[in-house]
């Protein structure tokens, strides 16, 4: 993807981009494997593993720290470019 | 009683609303030039844009409709909210930098980077206008809610209330002040909300709301005659007749030893003692004879383990048939894709200068996002068992849980929630006017026109819009805004990520493809939800078994048919000059 001071070649994808592509395909296989418990197995969501929260609170609440950490992960590493 | 005015609450609220609209005509000056108008000369810090983006954003789909749909029907409300959130990682790591690096107004500006093409422009225009309008009905629909309550006026009042101010925020000033609006609402809105979280783990839960004596399970019947007079149970409603709020724990888990209230509580104790607890929640069913439309509310009281996972309000997810999961799964798939192809949102990442500040705004509209998300669900099942539930309302469980602690956070929270439809009506609406003033009449129509006529343009074209937004806001009274807003997602999904994500990695994608992508992208999902059997139901009027569709949410289906639209035409049709080369 493009960076400041770099000229965009469309539709190709810069080296700089590789980290945001591996970081979206990590999410995309947690919001995948959740909504395929939810679907297929929705009865495994009332476990409670967790302190006594069940597993469809502390994944869904896990799945939005995930997202915070990954962004925050990308924006650290692309710091000062 | 449910809908009683209060000076205070109409004082505080008229202050929040005339210090919005008075910032907005103050930073008007600003704005005057095109570039000032629709992009904000591209000056603003990314701090601020940020914060901006989750002003825009937490629209009041995510603040009412969320938190009410948990409110009523439990877990499911909080997976609009891990959808919601989950489209800002498509935003970040595939759209943020490449649309700052090809744009310079406009989601069009974008898509047309490589080819200049008229055709495009008209579709992506049109696609804008229509993703804008699906999204504005939710939000003139939550204000129509907000103001019965607080104002004790009718819907429609909140509606063109709603109108007039942000047709005057956009028209005044543009984006400067559309920013600067989003800006204090994303603060405010995450502060305040995370006040309400404190001040409901505090409070812990109690038995019957803390009310004396055993819990009240009687139904209750509101009746709208013919002649628009509403009865409750049978007597003219009145403000010391009306109907009872509703929502509260039945009883506590045995560890508590019999008491009524469990005192302050922990995040985590809190919600694995509500998992223990039986709450008492309202069916409503309704029919219409000869004396006029009755609604019944009728209460069970239920383990709240079965409201904390799926299944609430997603019928097809507690094994239910194929059509129902599928519709799930199809919502899902929407609400992940459809951020990053929302309008109102791209354009915001026109009004920072450079591609590293596009990015870092990104990040601390999802800090900030992420932060509201994890608080709806606290939002929600304190709403859910704060016993100030209006039964015929869900979008009001936020500011009625605010109710149950005081009148000044009820006054405080409407205000936000009304701002917070204010902030992203103006992002709508801008989008809206920059898609008829620069992408339809300057670019199609090849109209030549000085910077000043550009300007005008926008704003005649926003008053237009809010015009239209108002009389849809009325038309849709009695839509959880939650749900409304999934069909904006849908369509914007179907139409516009297939043609933005190929022509970011494929080079083959020929402009052809695009305009036929967002073309059927956009017919496809749009036919489908006028076809589907939720629409049927509750616009119609009619059965939902009549609907030819086989579930109603069509992302599932038009987002991989956008996608196979744009590679079979691109195929078809010659290479760009670039590849050929």
């Amino acid at each position: 993807m493009t960076m400041e001071g770099e000229s965009h070649k469309p539709g190709t994808v810069p080296p700089a981009s590789r980290l945001g592509l591996a970081l979206f395909g990590v999410y995309v296989l947690l919001y995948g494997g959740f909504m395929t418990l939810v679907l297929m197995r929705p009865d495994l969501m009332a476990v409670r593993p967790f302190g006594g929260v069940n597993l469809a609170i502390a994944s869904g609440l896990g799945l939005i720290v995930a997202a915070v950490a990954l962004s925050l992960v990308y924006m650290l590493a692309r710091a000062g470019r | 009683m449910l809908h009683e005015t209060s000076p205070l609450a109409v004082g505080i609220f008229a202050a929040f609303v005339t210090g919005v609209l008075w910032l907005s005509f103050r930073l008007g000056r600003k704005g005057q030039s095109a570039q000032g108008y629709y992009a904000a000369h591209g000056q603003v810090h990314w701090a601020v844009n940020g914060i901006a983006f989750a002003g825009d954003y937490l629209s009041a789909a995510s603040f009412l409709g969320i938190c009410g749909m948990i409110a009523f029907h439990g877990y499911d409300g909080f997976l609009y909210s891990i959808g919601f959130l989950a489209g800002w990682v498509v935003a970040l790591f595939v759209i943020a930098e490449p649309i700052k690096a090809l744009g310079k107004f406009t989601f069009a500006d974008a898509l047309d980077a490589r080819f200049n093409s008229r055709g495009i422009k008209l579709a992506v225009a049109i696609s804008t206008l229509v993703v804008s309008v699906f999204y504005l009905i939710p939000q003139m629909v939550g204000a129509g809610s907000l103001v019965t309550p607080l104002l004790g006026l009718p819907h429609w009042a909140g509606v063109v209330l709603v109108g007039v101010a942000v047709t005057f925020i956009v028209a005044t000033a543009g984006m400067v002040s559309t920013t600067w609006v989003q800006f204090i609402k994303g603060s405010l809105l995450v502060f305040f909300c995370g006040v309400l979280s404190v001040l409901i783990l505090g409070r812990g839960l109690s038995v019957n709301a803390g009310r004396a004596g055993p819990l009240d399970m009687t139904p209750q019947v509101r009746t709208v005659r013919p002649d628009g007079m509403v009865l409750v149970d049978g007597q003219p409603r009145s403000k010391e007749h009306d109907l009872r709020p509703v929502g509260t724990i039945g009883r506590l888990p045995e560890r508590f030893g019999g008491a009524l209230t469990t005192g302050g509580l922990g995040p985590l104790e809190y919600l694995a003692a509500l998992e223990d607890s039986t709450v008492v929640t309202w069916s409503r069913q309704t029919h219409t004879d000869e004396q006029g439309t009755h609604e019944t509310f009728t209460p069970t009281e239920r383990p709240a383990a079965e409201l904390l996972r799926p299944g609430g309000y997603f019928k097809g997810l507690a094994g239910g048939t194929l059509a129902g999961r599928l519709d799930f799964a199809s919502l899902m798939l929407a609400l992940f894709c459809g951020t990053a192809s929302l309008p109102h949102i791209l354009i915001r990442y026109y009004t920072v200068k450079d591609a590293a500040a596009a990015r870092k705004s990104t990040v601390v509209g999802i800090t900030a996002i992420g932060a509201f998300y994890v608080l709806t669900l606290y939002l929600g099942l304190g709403a859910m068992t704060s016993g100030a539930l209006d039964p015929t309302d869900t979008n009001m469980a936020a500011p009625l849980l605010a109710r149950s602690f005081s009148e000044t956070l009820f006054a405080i929270i409407s205000a936000i929630a009304f701002t917070t439809v204010l902030g992203t009506v103006s992002g709508l609406i801008m989008a809206g006017s920059g898609a008829v003033a620069h992408d339809l009449v300057e670019n199609v129509c090849g109209v030549r026109m000085t910077d000043h006529e550009k300007v005008r343009v926008g704003k005649l074209a926003a008053v237009v819009l809010g015009v239209v937004a108002m009389a849809l806001g009325i038309l849709f009274k009695g839509f959880n805004v939650g749900f409304l807003v999934g069909w904006a997602f849908n369509i914007a999904a179907s139409a516009n990520l297939p043609a933005l994500v190929m022509l970011l990695f494929w080079p083959r994608t020929t402009k052809q493809g695009i305009i036929a992508a967002v073309t059927v992208g956009m017919a496809a999902s749009l036919g489908w939800i006028l076809l589907s059997a939720d629409t049927f139901e509750k616009v119609y009027g009619l059965p939902g078994s009549l609907a030819p569709m086989p579930f109603s949410q069509p992302g599932l289906v038009t987002i991989p048919l956008g996608f196979l639209v744009l590679v079979v035409v691109s195929l078809l049709s010659p290479p760009p000059a670039a590849v050929r080369r």
